[in-house]
């Protein structure tokens, strides 16, 4: 299905498909979406949003009536996963805000997915009711408990079918483990343990023990003072249960066996570039820190993205990495304005695309890039409602550096730095991607000949 | 609101600077931008968050560029000289309190000359090939002292700037362990409590409107401020659902 992909970037135009969300000029914070994540299948896409929320979208069946148009995705669930809490002990409080979603694969007729916020994971399930039993013996059809002396006789209650109803309920709750705020949680490829990632320490859980986890990474210095290094991030490989990444704000990764010891703080292999002494300055050490890691499809390569760049890394070499892509390079003398306004420390994520050919990560004026790894070719979309005509063809931009600007180019000064795409989402095997932009969540498809 | 006639220029803007405040080309020396970038570092860090916890990352980063500057400070020798640089204010004016700091800050977003923070050029970034015609027109040497004495809670005398400072950054620390909103009082034993009052987040939202003023980036507004993490302007909110809680307990 994705042979096709040798010349993407000449091949694959995309498209407008769907919009979610409102239109409103004010957005309430609670509307703005933190987290996307398609599950295994990309039948279902489920965000998560600053007020505690999680909506799960599904990819309605294609109609034969309507070949040109993919299937769409709707509603499918919504439900409040996490409530603000308040701390008494410390006098905080603690954000409903989702960090993360992450989908379990598919065992039985349900659904599940771990879904995050600073301090608590929950397993949720999500399931269908299309059947209800009715016709019970000690209860009428409204509920009502009947006179046990006035039943005369006993008839077998039946399922009926229903409306299809969606539910969503909590199956676990993995709470007090985290003092920090938890920035990443990674299913295992055992399927039956999880790890979630603090600022200092990483959790590893079963799926079925909710009052236990083991401590497998830890770096808190003893003196608080003496703390220099955060973890950003943390991921399992796709293949190997014993094996996992965290990268850190000084723009390493440590690759990690659990086999060795019980507490990993000692990495298997350590990856880190050398610093480029003519690009040094005071912000050097901040664009360095690494916002997301993502191992590829094929457990081969790891992606990395800092402030200004994406890169790919080859497992087996620690000490550069194999691809270099600048994402807005046009920003490196803006540094000391986005310290002041603290855009310097957005967390913009990255992704992979199914064959780990093409590889997409997001920017400010609701721009998002994709990067294709094979012909070295970029491109710079934008997630615009101006742009979302039904089957439009997304027209690339261009920012102008300085110099002329030409018609369709947009100056550096003009860009929008409070419309920032930190997350997006790329379906396992199609040419389907989902970007957040605020409030918003776009659906784009490639454009089906 | 700041007045959108004063046609101020961020360093790092690239646009003709004709046109804005005339007459002062001076670009500013290298100590002064570095010390700026301090002082707005150590702004951020004592901007902690009054009802959610700080974020830790972005408190380490700023920590560690803060500690970068005072390193290469200590090695040049400036930090010694930051005192003797004095250009002719009054002795008095160096024992203001922070609260100076943040009132400083509010009537520089009334309307008044904004100095400071805003006023690098690229040299700063270390790239000496770029040609300096842009200027920093907002940072004259009437402006510096200015800059220098709303930031004086740290620079009573460089010995006492030594240990403040790696106090302050103890300090920073041990709240972010604690993250307790009281024990970050102890940043400021010297100060009043009023830093923590509603004045205050008011300043915090000043400066962030302050912020706004840099012409490089012209859509920095509110939206931005209420994404980033030193959001004040939600602080007014979360008074509120303070109150409300302590009023129902």
């Amino acid at each position: 299905f994705l042979a096709g992909l040798g010349n993407f970037m000449q091949d694959v135009l995309w498209c407008f498909s769907q919009v979610k969300g409102t239109i409103d000029i004010g957005v309430a914070e609670a509307d703005i979406i933190s987290t996307v994540e398609f599950n295994h299948t990309g039948e279902l896409l489920a965000t998560g949003d600053k007020g505690g929320r999680v909506v799960i979208f599904q990819r309605e069946q294609e109609s034969k009536n309507q070949p040109h148009r993919r299937g769409e995705y709707n509603v499918y669930s919504t439900f409040q996963s996490h409530e603000p809490e308040f701390d008494y002990l410390k006098s905080l409080e603690i954000e409903e805000k989702i960090n993360k979603i992450r989908w379990l694969p598919q065992q039985n007729a349900a659904y599940f997915l771990l879904s995050t916020n600073d301090k608590t994971v929950k397993l949720w399930k999500v399931s269908e009711r299309d059947k209800r039993p009715e016709g019970y013996n000690l209860k009428d059809e409204d509920g009502r408990l009947r006179d046990p002396s006035m039943i005369t006789m006993l008839r077998v209650p039946v399922l009926r079918p229903m409306d299809l109803m969606v539910e969503a309920t909590p199956r676990r709750v993995f709470a007090n483990a985290h003092t920090y705020h938890i920035n990443s949680i990674s299913v295992n490829s055992d399927y039956e343990t999880y790890m979630s990632a603090d600022d200092l320490r990483i959790n590893l859980w079963n799926f079925e023990i909710t009052n236990q986890s083991f401590n497998i990474v830890d770096i808190k210095p003893a003196n608080m003072e003496e703390l220099t290094e955060v973890i950003t991030a943390a991921e399992f490989h796709p293949h190997h249960c014993n094996t996992f990444v965290y990268s850190s704000s000084k723009g390493t990764i440590r690759l990690c066996d659990m086999r060795t010891s019980a507490l990993c703080d000692r990495h298997a292999k350590f990856f880190e570039e050398p610093e480029d002494p003519s690009n040094r300055s005071f912000f050097s050490e901040i664009i360095s820190s690494i916002s997301d890691v993502k191992f590829s499809h094929s457990g081969r390569y790891i992606m990395t993205r800092d402030y200004l760049t994406v890169k790919v890394w080859d497992l087996n070499m620690e000490n550069r990495p194999i691809e270099t892509y600048q994402v807005h390079d046009y920003l490196r003398s803006k540094l000391c304005s986005l310290y002041e306004n603290d855009c310097i420390f957005d967390k913009f994520e990255c992704v992979w695309n199914g064959s780990d050919s093409v590889i997409m990560t997001g920017s400010y004026n609701n721009f998002f890039r994709m990067f294709d790894r094979n012909t070295k070719r970029d491109v710079t979309l934008e997630a615009s409602r101006e742009n979302s005509k039904p089957r439009a063809i997304l027209k690339p931009r261009k920012v102008c550096v300085g110099g002329k600007r030409r018609k369709d180019e947009i100056s550096v000064d003009s860009l929008d730095f409070s419309k920032k795409i930190l997350h997006t989402a790329w379906h396992p095997a199609e040419n389907i991607i989902a970007v957040a932009a605020t409030n918003n969540l776009y659906i784009f498809q490639d454009k089906v000949n | 609101m700041f007045v959108r006639g004063l046609k101020r220029k961020c360093f790092d803007g690239e646009e003709d600077i004709e046109g804005t405040l005339a007459g002062i080309k001076a670009v500013p020396s290298y100590n002064l931008q570095r010390q700026s970038l301090l002082d707005m570092s150590l702004v951020k860090l004592q901007l902690c968050h009054m009802l959610v916890e700080p974020n830790l990352c972005r408190s380490v980063l700023i920590a560690n560029t803060v500690r970068q500057i005072q390193e290469e400070m200590t090695q040049d020798g400036t930090w010694q000289m930051i005192n003797t640089q004095s250009t002719g204010q009054a002795s008095l004016d160096r024992l203001v309190s922070t609260d100076i700091l943040c009132r400083s800050s509010r009537e520089q977003a009334e309307g008044k000359h904004v100095p400071g923070y805003s006023t690098f050029n690229k040299d700063f970034e270390g790239d000496q090939a770029q040609d300096s015609s842009e200027t920093m027109s907002t940072v004259s040497s009437a402006q510096a002292p200015r800059n220098l004495q709303s930031n004086v809670w740290e620079m009573e005398n460089p010995q006492e700037n030594k240990g403040n400072f790696q106090k302050s950054l103890d300090q920073i620390f041990e709240t972010l362990e604690n993250k307790s909103p009281n024990s970050v009082e102890d940043l400021f034993s010297e100060v009043d409590n009023s830093y923590y009052d509603l004045d205050t987040m008011l300043t915090g939202m000043m400066s962030n409107t302050k912020m706004g003023h840099c012409d490089g980036l012209e859509t920095f507004s509110s939206p931005t401020a209420t994404a980033s993490n030193s959001n004040c302007k939600s602080d007014l909110n979360e008074l509120d659902h303070i109150v409300e809680i302590l009023v129902e307990s």
